[in-house]
């Protein structure tokens, strides 16, 4: 039988095609949960799981927790501004509070890059990275690739291209870490001072020009662009941005007409995506949220539903 | 407990309970004992519990369209969420899907499955349902009953009963899935292959 | 006192050459040198300590003029007394240490301060490096004349660029006057601000902010260029990259004189380690580890000459220190104990530079960076430093057995060839077997 070889869902990059096949064959399985009128199955009864967010996050947080309660786990969440982090205890000393009080599992995302390698080697307990530093957000990974292997009925092949600021996006390279595992052609695009290097050794090719990257695209996905950008030095204005990059109707009727619109949220409306493509009949962006409720309860079925070694 | 999956390695076939024949008779008889226990088949759905119990309900499904004419609903149940002994396992079962697209309120539902044993797959089975709904009634229907029940469980249609002991396996196989039709019992050979 | 170190493989770095011999010492200098020292000198009376080098190279004692000794204000990381040790474990007899302590070395009395704390507890030579600018902030000139004369061995502000380009040319000339060198840690501070690794293929895949290689090359040509300005002494700390490496050579070929360093990790270990650990915090370092292709640079450089200098940039630090998310994390490797046995195996056992280079970058050439006129040379008249190493033994690094006080090497766990079996400070032995015999 096909399981998850390791103790912790750290990054995309580490896994194989297998092991996230099997977790997307299993989000399949467990979708229906969440139409039913009582969302609830035993699975998971009298696990813990506990929700660490050292960086400000509603959606994911709360999406954990529920794909957590739909499975009957107990949750509770700590979130950075209320923790002890800020009166300056160590992520290390909170690490291992958790895991006195007997957490299962633990979901963390963080600002530094590494920081869930970091903890998964200081508890026994299983460690989900729901965003680490620029470094990945696997589990966004997986959602995405669900969403568009339901949609297209397959991964290999597709050609996708992956909006915006690249450089500081760790769900871009969770998708492209996946999407390329899966046999998917990954490109992105943005401005010069937002893509990072080293692409080209991993095959994905990078475009400045959104016109010359999007004809041909069967998923075109938009990443959030931080006002902070701007602040950088890294360009000149928001408004510079989104008359060179927002993914619009126009440049959307450039993709396949049969394209996928997605998105990871929260949206910034009119500046990298228009409310007319964001709200339209293409885009999924609603449904990825579903399927990131399915893909967590997978993920921690898979993870905690067994025997603990 | 559900049936194990054992190794082709260390297991031989015994004996055959049932061949083709007896296993079309078989269901041919149950579908008919539950028209007839339920005098009719109004509010009456079919349940399969994965995986042999599904291509058994769809072939009394179609049985019973050849009596009565009517097209009984019918279900899909997988029960892995449900086992009551997944945190001792140390390899997890796949969860395949649950498709049950009618409501169950008021129904009669008809739990198919192929082999009856200890009785904690119709437990977990039952704890399914429930959390799908509210059935007005739930009747099990098996192809082979083969004693040894750990809980208290009955089957109200019965197939065929066949004593056993526990070293012993027995594998329903069916030509949806193993290209034949037949009961056989197999035995943990002299190789002493292990169960998983 | 009198040492006598019998039926070794002698290197002397000058020549170059290999010789089987003895080495008899006196009163802390080299008396005589060859297959009959004993009978060549004149015999005085005195107790002979004999000690049998019979199948061990026997070197000019090892200098890493780049060591960070923590005392005083960081005394939890190191003490000159343990990082002595540890360099003497490590079969090294001289050190230069760097001034970012707390005091800062930036005057006469903390120089006075170093050189007494090491004269009464170090069992090696320890030579202070003095800061360029007051109090590391970059602003001043520090009191250079003064300590000189306190014992000031050469001036750096090591762990930061002197960032200001009128301070440098100013400093340049001015310990010019005592023929000093400035020691630079070249970096331009906003292209390297918050930088974690180096800027590239694997900075983006591991989510890091990386240091591009122009931060380190463009600030060595702005210091190479003054330099060729003030006529001053320049030495290139731990250079990292080829771009670097460019940058030196080019100024080379317009006549400016300058020298540098390389540290063993820039031979050896490329940037993908710092994922490939999983985010090892003994991974971070500044200069940071670099792309293969500077570390091959780095490796050709020191077999051609280019790179003169082998030094560590032995950098303590402690447990907590370390023990952090990577962002948290304090830069730097230890490597006192690891530099030798790491050059030897990958360097040389691997057949990519010869031994005598080697062993060149890490006595004479330090020696002359310094102006060390009596240590890095077998020959008489010489200081008593020497070094005994079993080039062929094979051993595991374990860092829990370290004298150092700290524990951050990527390194712990290594299988390596090569270990120094003795180290002769003065004509005393001071380290033997690797247990410390003072």
């Amino acid at each position: 039988m096909a399981s998850i070889k390791r103790k912790d869902i750290l990054s995309l990059r580490e896994m194989d095609l297998a092991e996230m096949e099997l977790i997307l064959d299993t989000a399949e399985s467990l979708r229906e949960i969440i139409d039913r009128p009582i969302k609830k199955v035993p699975t998971l009864r009298g696990k813990s799981i506990i929700t660490f967010f050292h960086e400000a996050s509603t959606r994911t947080r709360t999406s954990f927790e529920m794909a957590a309660k739909y499975m009957s786990a107990d949750t509770a969440s700590i979130a950075a501004s209320t923790s002890a982090l800020v009166k300056g205890e160590s992520l290390k000393d909170t690490a291992l509070t958790l895991q006195a009080m007997g957490a299962d599992c633990i979901v963390m995302r963080h600002g530094v890059s590494g920081s869930c390698h970091f903890l998964s080697r200081l508890v026994d307990a299983k460690v989900i990275n729901a965003g680490d530093g620029t470094h990945e957000h696997p589990t966004q990974g997986l959602l995405d690739m669900y969403t568009i292997r339901k949609h297209k009925g397959h991964l290999d092949g597709l050609k996708i291209v992956i909006v915006g600021d690249v450089l500081h996006s760790r769900v871009a390279r969770s998708d492209i870490w996946g999407l390329t595992k899966a046999g998917a052609e990954v490109s992105i695009a943005g401005p010069a001072t937002l893509l990072p290097e080293g692409m080209r050794e991993v095959g994905v090719k990078s475009h400045i020009h959104l016109e010359e990257a999007l004809p041909g695209a069967d998923v075109v996905y938009v990443l959030r662009l931080q006002r902070e950008r701007q602040s950088k030095g890294l360009l000149p204005s928001l408004r510079e941005y989104a008359r060179l990059y927002c993914v619009n109707a126009r440049r959307l009727s450039l993709a396949k007409p049969d394209a996928l619109l997605m998105h990871p949220g929260p949206m910034n409306r009119g500046v990298e995506i228009s409310s007319e493509v964001a709200d339209g009949a293409q885009s999924l962006i609603v449904e990825q949220v579903t399927s990131g409720v399915a893909v967590r309860m997978a993920i921690l079925y898979l993870l905690l539903g067994g025997a603990s070694e | 407990m559900p049936e194990a999956e054992v190794s082709k390695l260390g297991v031989e076939v015994k004996a055959t309970i049932m061949d083709r024949e007896a296993v079309r008779r078989a269901l041919f008889r149950i579908a008919h004992e539950i028209i007839e226990h339920n005098q009719g088949v109004d509010n009456l759905a079919l349940v399969g519990i994965r995986r042999r119990g599904v291509p058994l309900a769809a072939r009394l499904k179609e049985i019973i369209k050849e009596i009565e004419g009517r097209d009984v609903p019918m279900g899909i149940l997988d029960i892995t969420l449900y086992r009551d002994d997944l945190s001792s396992r140390l390899e997890q079962p796949l969860v395949r899907s649950t498709a049950v697209p009618f409501t169950l309120d008021e129904i009669k539902v008809i739990l198919v499955d192929d082999v009856l044993y200890t009785g904690r797959t119709i437990r977990a089975a039952l704890d399914a349902l429930m959390d799908l709904g509210r059935p007005q009634s739930i009747q099990l229907a098996v192809l082979v009953d083969r004693g040894h029940r750990e809980l208290p469980i009955r089957a109200d249609y019965v197939g065929k009963n066949v004593p056993t002991s526990r070293r012993e396996v027995v594998a329903v196989r069916l030509d949806e899935f193993d290209g034949e039709d037949a009961v056989v019992i197999e035995e943990y050979g002299v190789l002493g292959g292990e169960v998983s | 006192m009198t040492l006598l170190v019998k039926n070794g493989w002698l290197l002397d770095p000058a020549s170059g050459q290999i010789t089987q011999g003895d080495v008899l010492c006196r009163d802390g200098s080299i008396v005589a040198i060859g297959p009959d020292a004993a009978a060549t000198a004149p015999d005085c009376g005195a107790p002979v300590e004999v000690l049998d080098a019979a199948g061990m190279l026997v070197t000019p004692g090892l200098i890493d003029m780049h060591v960070h000794l923590r005392e005083p204000g960081f005394e939890y990381k190191e003490e000159i007394a343990t990082g002595a040790r540890a360099a003497a474990i490590g079969g090294f007899t001289t050190i230069a240490c760097m001034p970012n302590t707390s005091p800062v070395l930036d005057n006469a009395a903390m120089i006075a301060f170093v050189r007494d704390r090491a004269a009464q507890q170090a069992i090696v030579n320890v030579l202070p490096i003095g800061s360029v600018t007051k109090n590391l902030a970059g602003n001043e000139m520090a009191e250079i004349g003064d300590m000189v004369q306190a014992g000031a061995i050469g001036f750096s502000d090591d762990g930061k660029p002197v960032w200001n380009g009128e301070i440098m040319r100013n400093a340049l000339l001015y310990a010019s006057m005592y023929d000093r060198p400035i020691l630079t840690h070249s970096e331009e501070p906003y292209l390297a601000e918050d930088g974690q690794m180096h800027l590239g293929a694997w900075s983006g895949v591991f989510g890091l902010r990386g240091i591009p290689a122009a931060a380190e090359a463009a600030m060595i040509a702005r210091d190479c260029m003054l330099a060729e300005l003030t006529k001053g002494k320049l030495h290139i700390c731990h250079v990292s990259t080829e771009l670097s490496l460019s940058a030196i050579n080019w100024a080379r070929s317009r006549g400016v004189e300058v020298t540098c360093e390389v540290t063993p990790h820039h031979l050896v270990l490329t940037d993908k380690l710092v994922g490939d650990s999983g985010y090892d915090t003994n991974t971070k370092v500044n200069p940071p580890l670099r792309a293969t292709t500077d570390v091959a640079a780095m490796v050709e450089g020191l077999r051609c000459g280019a790179i003169e200098v082998i030094a560590s940039d032995h950098a303590p630090h402690s447990f907590d220190d370390k023990d952090v998310e990577y962002n948290y994390a304090a830069n730097g490797i230890i490597g006192l104990e690891t530099t030798l046995p790491i050059i030897l195996t990958h360097l040389v056992h691997a057949g990519k530079v010869d031994l005598a280079t080697v062993i060149r970058a890490m006595t004479l050439a330090p020696a002359k960076v310094l102006g060390l006129e009596r240590k890095g040379r077998l020959a008489p008249g010489m200081d008593a430093d020497l070094t005994v190493i079993d080039l062929d033994a094979t051993w595991r690094i374990d860092s829990a057995k370290f004298a150092s006080k700290s524990r951050n090497t990527p390194f712990a766990g290594w299988e390596v060839q090569g270990l120094a079996v003795a180290t002769v400070v003065a004509g005393r032995v001071i380290q033997r077997a690797g247990q410390i015999c003072v």
